[in-house]
């Protein structure tokens, strides 16, 4: 098989998020960088599929050139190949991500044939605009199901079972949808899908080794325009403490029945 | 004096209930903090306040990522002390595990530091082991021997629990003595007022809660520790620097231990790594990267860290080499996975050593930082001890006394210079003597270009550049029939021209520069009353005469020794050694009257200072003045005002190598023409520039003379220290109950001794030199020599004696033994070589009949 | 010229997500002047229509279509593409659930158009030449950005609990129109082809009592207790990140950015520092009883209620004066 996943690099904030000075991104001074959570299980998901199937995985990412540290992750967790789209701190609006992945990826498919499955995550992170899988997926002609779960490779079509089906779990209230897509197929992750590994001491050290391919892409920006970015005001209001330890239950008890929770 | 208990909930105090004032404000509950207001509720103190910025427990300081582990032997007496003491206050809390630790060497030059490792293990009485590679292996099976060439033991090296350990004190301070605790409290400002006597003085913190009026603030911060004093005009000197570290894991082998810590840490010294079980994983800290170092506004907040302020996101290309060479001493650390990794920030400081007492600038402002987990609970103690008594009682600590620097060490550019090059040496071997490669040439003398020109050593006091010998005087060793030292190790940082200095001093004459001399005088109608109340020596002489007098601590310890000259009938000159300057500058300043009657001044950089000395000395200055150089004409010990070469001058006959001759005071800008007339004056008369290397070693040591940081330490008296005077002055001197009280004791324990090495013969046939590092005098049966206050003999100071044609060491021995003849041992380099007690006094003309020729 | 309002439904019952995006969609509508429109797909959306006058829909355009049976992210979104088309509708609206951001996203790929999702409100008449302007939330919710819409077609979905679903004080006629696309047999492919019901009853979601427990529980043994506590309360047991990743607990527990959101009517926190990114996903409670060794936490200083002290100790005190109290 061969895997394609699209990862984003993001900050690894505390509990608090700064703005820089004008308002266009975060404050990262002080901050690391991470892949998205549900990218980083992704990348997982996939590397998971082709050590049970067979195959390699690409990873690709339109972002700063320091993405490279989230590329070079990648490969320390086992991925293969890397494809770096590289633009200004600022994110690019998601028509436009869309677009230069799009055509990042028909690129590479040009050469070596269509990835069976492209993985994404289901939202960045930061920006979280919930749509550059699905434009990719649009512009590449392909199906996409979001918000999946869970992942296998064969499944039922026509009711017959088909090697290149992959059957995606989507996870609902009290239960999980099941979708039977067929290959070349586009899934959006959840995190949950799975635990993804760390990287081993080895893995780190391999990955140095790793080539990142940079395929810079000029896009038009979409119609969806950043003003600025600001904190929330957040409604301080004087907790309540209803008591120090064990003797504090009776007090705990008492809102609970005030509130109606305990009939 | 202490008040009765009140509730644990104190610790959770409200808003309404933030104090206006308090006695004591401690900013900062890490490790340091907390023990501190434990310590001082033991000392009886109350009406204490703690501030933390960030929550408990774990405020987010480096208490919460710290490694926990003590390996508690240390070539410092300092260090090595305070950590035992600590190690002790963890246990006696339960709050430490033994887990052992071994120092795994890769090279010879790393096996040799182990062997000192041992003789300082040996000197503090820590029990430590030199093991085989196998033997390593035995203790360590996931360990790859191949890679080692062995390893030194120490089973007490232990873990311990900071966080709780903190908690623990400070609820002994709430407990004991009320303290008040405030958490998420930010200070803003610390505000100061002018005391008596226009003295600066810390009045209140302002915080984000309220401001608290204070008595006493301490500033307990850690890597903020800089900032904070900077809002009350304080310096602590001192940078948050980076630690990485990684846990990696599991690792079935560590979790089948069922414990956090089952065998013991390996400290990879050549690598500068440790590894270090925490449960079912390992913690592979380095100290092997950059030195990449902080501004503290550069830390974020609890808020915006996505850890804690003090874990810094990794930065894993810096961590890339330790992880092979990891990977080469344990194989399994390849295939474990690295769960968290951090950028860890700990302080350091432009001379490694912490910063304790009060700071110089304002006072009641205290500094307790550059404190590690390792050292924490001790220096906490060292701290209330020294706000209780005026001066701490554990141990001395003039090593890590903030006032020992000075302003150009103060500086951000010389903190940060200095933790950049010393950061790789955390793990690394470092020579006693071993000089610093940046910031130098910081004060220079006036001489300093001439030195150039004579192809001068120089050695750096601090921040003064002093000639250790002078490559010109090469042509001495052939003369003398010198030769280089046996072993690379005992030759480094020294030349065989020191020696051929020394001779050619006692048979003709040197000049050696005593530029970096501290001077300060003393002036007003309350100086001299002033002046006595510092020493124990009776300093109301004739005007032109001087005094040599210790400095007591209130508990009649050594806080310095100095000469005092009495120039006039209200003046008093100061001269101390540029080691002490800071700590003497702050001592005189600290305790001087506050109603007008004594001013200070430094006039260090007025004057310049030349010691010539030698059996030839009176002749050649007798060419240059018309002054009677007779001792009715200059005495001993006068000074008295002359004309050398038309330049005015005073005349100090005075001696620290053991030969006649005067310490010249005059001019700095004078210095460079009294030089070259001393030079044109003696050329015929064998006169050669003499460097440091006989005025601090060889020369001193001859003569038993006592030198303050190594024989003199607050831990030990004038009457042990052999400096004691037949009579006890009658006027009152801080110190003086105490030092009667120890007269009246009678005679003193110990006693400082000169010993002579009577074989300097190593296992494999070299001759070996000690090198007054603490190496450890023992008894015939190889036992340790200590005292009932515990404390330990050792040598304080080493060195050749070239014209006794022995080496020495210096060495307080309890009373039985020091008498002359007596046999017993000393360990270098984890061999014993065999000595003898010497002397009390000088082994090189005891008589002191050259001093007046 | 109308707003195009998607609702979404179980089984013939409007979900509360759509109740919201109709409610943020009437005064969006008025300030625009469009009319507001709804469109209800598939099985049991006429019962689900039957209602959407009295939240001011004017037209309820009800779809249905073979493959419309079930959820198909594809055929939903080519549904709303063709409706679009058909109606002139200048503007779209969902509630920003994963699947009304997943169907918009659908709708803006294959109409080309912009999608600005999870706004929390949006200025129609914006900066004068004709561009909508909005404040959407970023990090779930951490930070909010201020942002222009140019487009011919305006796409926008609104975070979920920014409004709380009311129905219209005037209702609109809720004019049902059926509505039949024209579907590629191929859409089947992203078609719900089976359901797997794995519990009953309540869930992580829904739950009135979330019992949540952070790193400071200590293991998986250890949320027994807190178990014990959510059973007698009738509700579940939630987690954060850090518990998820030290594998005590499945990730549907993880109540967070990258977990559940949750909204009950008490979530009691213990031992939960309250990084955003599990913050983010408790803020939509309504009364939040944090229990913590540190008062200053941030999840304390957050809550409504706390109390200080060992979750090990508190939790257990508390589930015994429950049934104390019940006899």
């Amino acid at each position: 098989m061969r895997i394609l996943v699209c990862v984003k690099r993001v900050p690894a904030p505390g509990a608090r998020i700064n703005v820089t000075a004008d308002g266009q991104t975060v404050d990262a001074a002080h901050l690391g960088f991470t892949t998205s959570p549900h990218e980083e299980c992704a990348v997982e998901e996939a590397v998971q599929l082709t050590e049970a199937h067979g195959g390699e995985v690409t990873v690709m990412t339109l972002g700063p050139v320091a993405a490279e540290e989230q590329l070079r992750y990648a490969a320390s967790v086992g991925a293969h190949h890397f494809v770096l789209i590289p633009i200004d701190d600022v994110d690019w609006d998601p028509q436009r991500t869309a677009s230069a992945l799009a055509e990042a990826i028909a690129a590479v498919e040009e050469t070596n044939g269509a990835f069976d499955l492209i993985l994404f995550g289901n939202e960045s992170a930061d920006a979280g605009g919930f749509q550059v899988g699905v434009r990719v997926a649009n512009h590449l002609g392909r199906p996409i199901v979001n918000g999946i779960k869970g992942i296998e490779i064969g499944g039922e079509q026509g009711g017959e079972l088909d090697e290149g089906v992959a059957t995606a779990r989507r996870e609902i209230d009290g239960g999980f949808e099941v979708y039977n897509v067929p290959m070349p197929a586009v899934l959006g992750v959840k995190e949950g899908i799975n635990l993804p590994r760390y990287p081993t001491m080895k893995g780190r050290l391999a990955s140095k080794k790793a080539v990142v391919d940079t395929d810079e892409r000029t896009v038009e920006a979409g119609g969806q325009v950043r003003l600025r970015l600001h904190r929330p005001v957040e409604q301080i209001s004087e907790t309540v403490i209803l008591g120090t330890g064990p003797e504090a239950a009776p007090a705990v008890v008492d809102l609970l029945e005030e509130l109606g929770v305990l009939s | 004096m202490v008040e009765p208990p009140r509730a644990v909930s104190q610790e959770n105090n409200r808003m309404s209930d933030f104090p206006t004032r308090a006695n004591v404000v401690v900013i900062g509950a890490g490790i340091v903090g907390n023990c501190l207001v434990g310590h001082l509720a033991r000392l009886g103190w109350t009406d204490l306040v703690l501030l933390e910025k960030g929550p408990l427990p774990n405020p987010g300081g480096s208490t919460g990522h710290a490694s926990n582990f003590i390996f508690p032997v240390d070539h410092n007496k300092e260090m090595a002390l305070l950590g035992e003491q600590s190690a002790n206050q963890y246990r006696d809390m339960q709050m430490s595990v033994d887990s052992g630790g071994i120092e795994v060497a890769r090279t010879q030059a790393r096996m040799d530091e182990l062997t000192r490792r041992m003789t300082s293990a040996k000197a503090w009485g820590i029990e430590a082991h030199m093991l085989t590679p196998s033997q390593v292996k035995e203790l360590v099976p996931f360990i790859n021997e191949d890679v080692i060439l062995g390893g030194f033991h120490c089973p007490t090296v232990s873990v311990v629990d900071s966080l709780e350990t903190g908690t623990t004190m400070r609820r002994e301070a709430i407990e004991k003595a009320g303290c008040q605790v405030f958490a998420n409290t930010e200070v803003l400002d610390i505000e100061t007022a002018e005391g008596a006597g226009g003295i600066t003085t810390v009045a209140a913190v302002v915080t984000d809660k309220g401001t608290i009026e204070a008595d006493y603030v301490v500033v307990a911060c850690g890597v903020w520790s800089n900032r904070i004093a900077n809002m009350a005009g304080a310096t602590i000197p001192l940078v948050p620097a980076v630690h990485q570290m990684a846990d990696v894991g599991p690792m079935d082998v560590l979790a089948e231990t069922n414990n956090e810590i089952g065998y013991p840490i390996v400290r990879d010294m050549d690598t500068f790594c440790y590894e270090r079980q925490s449960s079912g994983s390992m913690e592979v800290g380095s100290y092997g990267h950059r030195a990449i170092l902080h501004h503290p506004d550069e830390i974020p907040s609890n808020a915006e860290a996505a850890l804690s302020p003090t874990e810094m996101p990794f930065t894993p290309d810096d961590f890339d080499d330790q992880m092979e060479t990891a990977i080469e001493l344990m194989d399994m650390l390849g295939d474990a996975e690295i769960k968290y990794a951090i950028n860890g920030l700990l302080s350091l400081t432009p001379d490694t050593m912490p910063c304790l007492g009060e700071t110089t600038e304002v006072r009641n402002l205290w500094s307790a930082a550059a404190v590690w987990v390792k050292e924490g609970p001790g220096m906490a103690q060292v701290v209330a001890e020294w706000m209780t008594h005026g001066y701490p009682r554990v141990i001395d600590v003039h090593g890590a006394d903030i006032a020992r620097f000075y302003d150009q060490e103060r500086s951000d550019e010389h903190i940060w210079s200095r933790a950049d090059e010393h950061f790789i040496k955390t793990y690394g071997i470092v020579h006693p003597a071993e000089q610093w490669e940046g910031r130098r040439n910081l004060e220079v003398g006036p001489y300093f270009s001439r030195q150039q020109d004579l192809d001068a050593t120089f050695f750096q006091a601090r921040t003064w550049e002093r000639p250790q010998w002078y490559g010109v005087n090469a042509d001495l060793v052939e003369r003398y029939g010198l030769a280089e030292r046996e072993v690379e190790w005992d030759n480094r940082w020294w030349s065989p021209i020191t020696i051929g200095e020394h001779l050619n001093m006692r048979e003709h004459c040197g000049v050696v520069d005593l530029s970096s001399f501290q001077i300060y005088e003393l002036d007003g109608p309350g100086a001299i009353e002033y002046a006595e109340r510092l020493a124990v020596n009776k300093v109301d002489v004739a005007v032109g005469r001087s005094i040599y007098t210790p400095w007591l601590t209130p508990d009649g310890g050594f806080h310095s020794d100095l000469t005092m000259m009495r120039l006039g009938e209200d003046r008093m000159r100061i001269v101390t050694g540029v080691f002490d300057g800071g700590r003497d500058e702050f001592w005189t300043r600290r305790h001087m009257p506050t109603d007008d009657s004594v001013t200070f001044t430094n006039i260090t950089r007025q004057l310049t200072t030349l010691g010539l000395w030698g059996p030839n000395a009176p002749a050649v200055l007798s060419q240059l003045t018309g002054q009677d150089l007779s001792q009715d004409g200059s005495p001993y010990g006068s000074i008295i005002d002359a004309e050398v070469a038309g330049l005015p001058v005073q005349l100090f006959r005075i001696s620290y190598v053991g030969d006649t001759g005067w310490e010249i005071y005059t001019a700095w800008e004078n210095g460079p023409a009294l030089w070259d007339a001393l030079m044109e004056a003696g050329a015929d008369l064998g006169i050669r520039p003499t460097g440091g290397g006989v005025y601090g070693s060889s020369g001193r040591l001859e003569k038993g003379y006592r030198l303050m940081g190594a024989e003199l330490e607050s831990e030990y008296n004038p009457l042990e220290a052999g400096l004691a005077r037949p009579r006890l002055k009658a006027a009152d001197f801080i110190g003086r109950d105490a030092y009667h009280a120890a007269r009246e004791a009678g005679d003193p324990e110990v006693s400082m001794c000169t010993l002579t090495v009577e074989d300097q013969t190593d296992g494999q046939g070299r001759s070996r030199h000690m090198m007054g590092g603490n190496e450890p005098i023992l008894d015939a049966d190889g036992g340790r020599i200590v005292d009932s206050h515990g404390r330990v003999s050792r040598a304080t100071s080493a060195g050749y004696g070239p014209s006794v044609g022995k080496h020495l060491l210096m060495s307080y021995l309890p009373r039985e033994l020091a008498v002359a003849g007596t046999d017993l041992q000393v360990m270098y380099m984890n061999e014993m070589y065999p000595v003898k007690v010497a002397s009390t006094g000088a082994v090189f003309d005891p008589d002191d009949t050259r001093l007046k020729g | 010229m109308s707003l195009l309002v998607i609702c979404d439904h179980d089984r013939g019952t409007l979900s509360d997500a759509s109740l919201e995006a109709l409610t943020f969609g009437r005064p969006l509508a008025a300030a625009a002047g469009l009319e507001m429109a709804a469109v209800v797909i598939g099985e049991g959306a006429d019962a689900a229509a039957a209602g959407l006058g009295a939240h001011g829909a004017s037209t309820v355009h009800v779809a249905s279509h073979p493959l419309l049976t079930d959820f198909g992210p594809e055929a939903w979104g080519e549904t709303v593409v063709q409706l679009v088309r058909g109606t002139g509708a200048t503007a779209v609206l969902a509630c920003g659930t994963d699947r009304g951001n997943e169907v918009v996203a659908q709708v803006a790929a294959r109409l080309d158009q912009p999608f600005v999702a999870n706004c929390r409100s949006v200025d129609p008449t914006g900066d004068g030449s004709g561009n909508w302007t909005m404040t959407r939330v970023q990090w779930g919710g951490s930070l909010l950005e201020d942002a222009t819409l140019t487009a011919e077609i305006r796409l926008v979905t609104v975070a979920h609990h920014v409004v709380e679903g009311v129905a219209a004080e005037a209702p609109a006629s809720g004019t049902m129109v059926s509505f039949v696309p024209e579907l590629d047999d191929a859409l089947a492919r992203t078609v719900v082809a089976d359901r797997v019901v794995l519990t009953r009853g309540i869930t992580l979601s829904t739950a009135p009592v979330v019992v949540g427990g952070g790193r400071g529980v200590g293991s998986a043994e250890a949320f027994a207790p807190l178990e014990e506590l959510a059973g007698e309360l009738g509700g579940v047991v939630g987690c954060s990140r850090a518990v998820t990743n030290n594998g005590w607990r499945p990730h549907s527990d993880q109540v967070g950015q990258t977990g559940t959101r949750i909204a009950p009517e008490i979530y009691i926190a213990s031992g939960i520092s309250g990084a955003i990114q599990h913050w983010v996903g408790a803020m939509a409670a309504k009364n939040i009883l944090a229990i913590n060794t540190d008062r200053e936490a941030n999840m304390v200083t957050r809550a409504g209620h706390a109390v200080i002290g060992d979750l090990h100790q508190v939790i257990p005190a508390i589930t015994e004066e429950v049934r104390r109290r019940r006899g």
